[in-house]
C-alpha cells in the first residue's frame, strides 16, 4: 500500500501539484488519469523518488519515504518494478538479458537459477521463443511485454505503469491490461497506472483518481466512474460519442 | 554562466562516476564490452592513419631537406620526434573524439531519451557509475593503441623514406636514435592518459544531460565532439608548458 499525504510539487515557481491525498491499496490496479498537464507524470515521479515533494508525505506500507536511509531507498527500489511508456529496454541487450537484469543486479542467484526464472516470467507474459531476439526485432506490443516481465522478474511489492498501452492497437491494448491486472492479482502488488486509454480505465479501473490542475479532483471505481454526476470527470472520460453511448448502455442495464 | 554551469554540472557527474559501484561482476563484463568497443574497435582506422601520416611526414621532410649539409638522417629523427610528442597523442586523440567521443555521447543520449537511464535510475541503480565508469577503465588501455599508433608511425616514416630512395636503412636508423631523450616518451604517454580521461568524461557529459529526441542526440554528439577537442588541446597545451618547457 502507498498512501499519499499533502503532496506539493512546484517548478520554477509554478505549483504543478497541490496538495494531493491518495492511498494507492495493495492487490488492486489503481489508475491515475487526467488530461495531459494534470501533473499525473510528476505525481508518479514524486513516488519513485525521482523528484522530491517541497511538502507532503509519501508512505510505503506505513513508512515515509522521508525517513527511509539511503540504504533503505536503494532497497525500496529493488522492490520497484516499472513499466516505461516506450519500454525502455536496453537496446544492447536481448529480450531474455533484459528480463534478467534486475536478477544479476540484485540478486546472488545462479545463473541456472535466472535461467528458470527468466523463463517463468517470459512464459507468464506470452512470450516463449523471444529469448534471443534484440528490442528492434520486435513489435511494440511485444516490447511492452518483455518490459512487464523485466519489472516484475524480481517479484516487486509495487508496480508502476506510465502509460504501459499508448501506441498500441486496441487487441494488444487489452492484452496489456489484463495482463497487469491478473499479476497484480496473482502477486498481491501495488499497482499504480498512468492513463490516457479509457478502455484500461473502464475494463481494469478498480481504483481510480482522477487530478486536474494539480489536485485530487474525483476518486472511485470503474463502476461509480459510469454513475459520476461529476461534470469534470464526465467531460473527460466521455469527451468521445462512442464512450458516452458506453456509459448509456451501462446504465439502462444493456 | 552556462559555461559554469556546465562545468559544475560536469564535475558533478565526476562525484557520481566515482560514487556507488555496480556490483563487480556486472562490472566486469561491462568493462570488456566497452574495451571491445571503445579500442579494439577503434584500432583499424587509428593503425591506417599512423603508418601513413608517419610516411608522409617523412617524405614531406625529406623533400624540404635541400642542404647537402644536413644529414639525410634528419628526416628519422623529425618523423620520430612528431610522431611521438605530437602526431600520436594528439592528433590520434582528435580523430578519438570524433570516432569514441560521437559514439560515447550518441549511445549515452539515446538510452536518455529512450527513458533506459530512468530504468537504470528506477532500479536504484547509480546510472554514472554503470554507464560511464567502465568506459573511463577501459580507455585506461588507450595509452597501448597510441604505443602502437608511435610504432606504425615510424614504421610509415621508414617505409616511405627508404623505399622512396630518399633515406639509406643505416641513415634512417641512426637518425631515430640520435638524441633521444626518454622523457619526451613519458611526457606522451601522461598527456595520453589525461586525454583518455578526456575522452570518456566529455562526450559522456553530453550524451547523459541532453534534452530531447533523435534530433537532438546528434547535435550533442557534434558538440561533444567540438568540446572534447577543445579541450583536448587546452590540455594538450597546458601539459607541454608544464612538462617539456
Amino acid at each position: 500500500m502507498i498512501e499519499v499525504k499533502d503532496l506539493h510539487k512546484s517548478f520554477d515557481g509554478e505549483e504543478v501539484l497541490k496538495g494531493l491525498n491518495f492511498v494507492f491499496e495493495r492487490g488492486k490496479t489503481n489508475l491515475i488519469i487526467g488530461q495531459s498537464g494534470s501533473g499525473k507524470s510528476v505525481f508518479l515521479k514524486n513516488m519513485l523518488g525521482i523528484f522530491t515533494p517541497e511538502k507532503g508525505i509519501i508512505e510505503y506500507d506505513g513508512k515515509p519515504y522521508s525517513h527511509f536511509t539511503d540504504e533503505e531507498r536503494r532497497e525500496l527500489r529493488k522492490e520497484i518494478g516499472m513499466v516505461f511508456q516506450g519500454g525502455a529496454l536496453f537496446d544492447s541487450m536481448t529480450v531474455k538479458e533484459n528480463v534478467m537484469f534486475p536478477l544479476k543486479m540484485f540478486t546472488k542467484m545462479k545463473k541456472s537459477e535466472m535461467e528458470e526464472r527468466v523463463d517463468t516470467v517470459l512464459d507468464r507474459v506470452n512470450l516463449v521463443g523471444a529469448d534471443d531476439k534484440m528490442p528492434s526485432e520486435i513489435s511494440g506490443g511485444m516490447q511492452k511485454r518483455v518490459s512487464i516481465a523485466r519489472a516484475i522478474v524480481n517479484q516487486p511489492k509495487y508496480l508502476f505503469c506510465d502509460e504501459p498501452n499508448s501506441g498500441l492497437d486496441p487487441t494488444t491494448a487489452t492484452v496489456i491490461d489484463n495482463l497487469i491486472q491478473k499479476i497484480t492479482h496473482e502477486f498481491d502488488i501495488t499497482t499504480i497506472i498512468i492513463t490516457h486509454d479509457m478502455n484500461s480505465v473502464l475494463e481494469i479501473g478498480e481504483k481510480i483518481a482522477f487530478l486536474k490542475d494539480g489536485l485530487l479532483a474525483w476518486t472511485g471505481t470503474k463502476d461509480e466512474i459510469f454513475r459520476t454526476e461529476d461534470k469534470t470527470v464526465t467531460d473527460f472520460v466521455y469527451s468521445s460519442d462512442l464512450f458516452k453511448k458506453v456509459r448509456d448502455a451501462q446504465l439502462k442495464g444493456y | 554562466m552556462t559555461y559554469l554551469h556546465s562545468i559544475g554540472e560536469y564535475f558533478l557527474m565526476l562525484k557520481g562516476v566515482f560514487g556507488r559501484m555496480t556490483k563487480r561482476s556486472v562490472l566486469k563484463d561491462l568493462i570488456f564490452k566497452e574495451i571491445n568497443e571503445l579500442i579494439i574497435g577503434s584500432l583499424g582506422i587509428v593503425c591506417f592513419l599512423s603508418f601513413f601520416i608517419g610516411a608522409v611526414v617523412a617524405i614531406q621532410t625529406a623533400l624540404n631537406l635541400n642542404n647537402p649539409l644536413i644529414p639525410k638522417s634528419l628526416v628519422a629523427f623529425a618523423a620520430r620526434q612528431s610522431v611521438i610528442l605530437e602526431f600520436s597523442p594528439t592528433f590520434i586523440s582528435i580523430i578519438m573524439a570524433g570516432k569514441v567521443g560521437s559514439f560515447i555521447t550518441s549511445s549515452i543520449g539515446s538510452m536518455r531519451v529512450t527513458e533506459q537511464i530512468d530504468a537504470l535510475e528506477v532500479m536504484g541503480i547509480n546510472s554514472k557509475n554503470y554507464l560511464i565508469f567502465p568506459k573511463i577503465i577501459a580507455m585506461l588501455t588507450y595509452p597501448f593503441v597510441i604505443a602502437i599508433s608511435m610504432f606504425l608511425g615510424i614504421l610509415g616514416a621508414y617505409v616511405a623514406a627508404v623505399l622512396g630512395g630518399f633515406v639509406k636503412p643505416d641513415a634512417f636508423i641512426t637518425g631515430l636514435q640520435d638524441d633521444f631523450v626518454t622523457f619526451h616518451l613519458i611526457y606522451a604517454f601522461i598527456k595520453t592518459f589525461l586525454f583518455a580521461f578526456i575522452l570518456a568524461t566529455v562526450p559522456a557529459y553530453h550524451g547523459y544531460y541532453m534534452k530531447g529526441g533523435a534530433l537532438e542526440v546528434g547535435q550533442a554528439s557534434t558538440t561533444a565532439f567540438v568540446w572534447t577537442s577543445v579541450v583536448l588541446i587546452i590540455t594538450n597545451y597546458a601539459t607541454t608548458q608544464l612538462l617539456l618547457s
